[in-house]
């Protein structure tokens, strides 16, 4: 379970993170929405601890990852990026068991080969995809790489940033039903930040709206059309008018 | 009072800064030095960082070694001239090249070739997020990026600049045989005696030296880089202008300890 209890970030004047407070039960998934610099990023990137929060408590199963070892830490996650965020520089199966060649989890360069090419059939791509550079890649094939490697080393907890930015809708769809399908079926706890509704409503088990600093709503993804909030009214029905200003 | 006050604030706020940024580049220096000596050893990153800073970089160190040389003994002939000190060729080309040009001509070389390219890709991973995905690899970026290129500058510069001294003697030779009438083997006699051992030792250890600030600079720029290409090509520029004049100061420091006694 990962828990946040008042966390505050700020860079500069801008205070970004104002005291979130969000508990993300062991094996479902949330998805965090919010609009454009609402700090959903930094808020994940403060739970892996490539950001500093300034002020409060983030757990992982009550231990306080700003304390605990780094390299066990990071080993139970797997995280997707926005913009795929692979290595030009290494072929696509290199990029997808980059941690089974290193480190901890180092396998067999022969058996961390195969693990990365069962892992691009998971994602639907094929063999022949291997041993192609990232470059050579269209924006889908460069988020199921992602989405490959995010799974390779069996995670525990996987987060996503923006699976679909970019892509169209057909694309879009693939990714958000592979990404329900992987999280089902590993038991994976997952986190994924989004402004697209209909991800949203393929990938989460809970929702939380993330505005001015605070987590204005959180619920099942079923209470999504019923919350009453008309914050998060105004956002999933995309309204210009109504309590969050359209220009930010 | 206040306009005192203003000027001395005016003085003290870039002299605060230039602290602040060798403090910085400092502490980079030692995490990265730190990175080099402890485990785990990255062994396929140090040899592609052993290949791009030390062989890819020989075509271009050879060849202006090689035009340095040469434009040397021509430059020796007609000042020595003037006072009938032609003979002196050989050995102030050789001197020349080893105490000076060499480690010099190498380390610009290297600050334009090697040094932009390590700030770009680094810059570009850190603004595309590679970064970050390498620490959720569980993986440093310091480890895995830094110390591999910090390691190849210190090894592999010294042996271009060797390279270099040899073909930039070569480069006057082969102008003082064929253009200034030198006898060839007087030539490589008088160049042989002339050298010291005081002076090649100086030459690798400037080397070294150079090829440790060409590729901290690059490495330190690519991964403090701001946001977009516009960072990107200002932390590429920064990087290649920190590495010359960092070179230029250095070799300064260096010359007065090896040859001010």
């Amino acid at each position: 379970m990962i828990e946040l209890r008042d966390v505050h970030k700020a860079f500069g004047p801008k205070r970004v993170l104002r005291g979130i407070d969000l508990t993300i039960a062991q094996g479902t998934s949330m998805v965090v929405i919010g609009g454009s610099g609402t700090g959903k990023s930094v808020l994940l990137k403060c739970i892996l601890g490539l950001i500093t929060p300034d002020s409060g408590a983030i757990t992982l199963d009550g231990q306080d990852v700003a304390r605990v070892e780094r390299d066990a830490f990071l080993a139970r996650f797997g995280m997707l990026f926005q913009g795929g965020a692979l290595f030009d520089s290494l072929p696509v199966w290199q990029n997808v068991a980059f941690r089974l060649l290193r480190g901890s989890l180092k396998r067999p360069r022969a058996e961390a080969r195969e693990i990365a090419i069962e892992k691009l059939r998971r994602v639907g791509l094929t063999a022949d995809v291997a041993d192609l550079y990232p470059a050579e890649l269209s924006g889908g094939m460069q988020k199921r790489v992602g989405l490959a490697r995010a799974i390779a080393a069996e995670a525990e907890i996987i987060f996503f940033d923006e699976p679909t930015a970019g892509l169209d809708p057909i694309m879009s769809g693939v990714i958000n039903d592979l990404i329900r399908e992987i999280v089902t079926e590993i038991g994976a706890t997952a986190m994924t930040i989004t402004h697209d509704m209909t991800s949203v409503r393929a990938i989460a088990d809970n929702v939380a709206m993330l505005h001015d600093g605070v987590i204005q709503w959180t619920g099942p993804v079923a209470d999504l059309d019923d919350s009453g909030d008309p914050y998060l009214d105004q956002f999933i029905h995309g309204r210009a008018e109504g309590p969050i200003e359209a220009v930010r | 009072m206040s306009r005192i006050a203003a000027l001395l604030a005016a003085i003290g706020r870039p002299v605060l800064a230039a602290l602040a940024a060798l403090g910085r580049v400092s502490i980079f220096a030692g995490r990265a030095l730190g990175h080099m000596l402890r485990p785990p050893f990255y062994l396929r990153e140090i040899a592609g960082a052993l290949l791009n800073v030390g062989y890819f970089s020989l075509p271009v160190v050879g060849l202006t070694a090689f035009f340095t040389g040469g434009a040397l003994a021509l430059q020796i002939y007609s000042g020595g001239a003037r006072f009938n000190a032609e003979a002196v060729v050989p050995q102030i080309v050789a001197i020349g090249m080893v105490r000076e040009l060499g480690p010099v001509l190498v380390g610009l070389m290297i600050a334009a070739r090697v040094t932009s390219s390590i700030a770009a890709e680094i810059a570009t991973m850190k603004v595309t997020e590679q970064i970050d995905a390498l620490v959720t690899l569980s993986t440093h970026p310091m480890k895995y990026l830094t110390a591999p290129r910090v390691f190849a500058g210190l090894v592999m510069v010294p042996v271009l600049v060797g390279i270099g001294d040899v073909i930039g003697i070569m480069g006057g030779h082969v102008v003082g045989t064929r253009s200034l009438g030198f006898n060839p083997a007087t030539y490589l006699h008088n160049t042989v005696n002339f050298i010291e051992a005081r002076d090649i030792v100086s030459s690798l250890v400037k080397g070294a030296a150079f090829g440790f600030i060409a590729t901290l600079m690059g490495c330190y720029y690519g991964m403090n880089t701001g946001r977009g290409a516009a960072g990107v090509g200002r932390a590429t520029k920064g990087a290649v202008e920190a590495a010359a004049v960092l070179i230029l100061a250095a070799n300064f420091l260096l010359t007065s300890i090896f040859f001010s006694i």
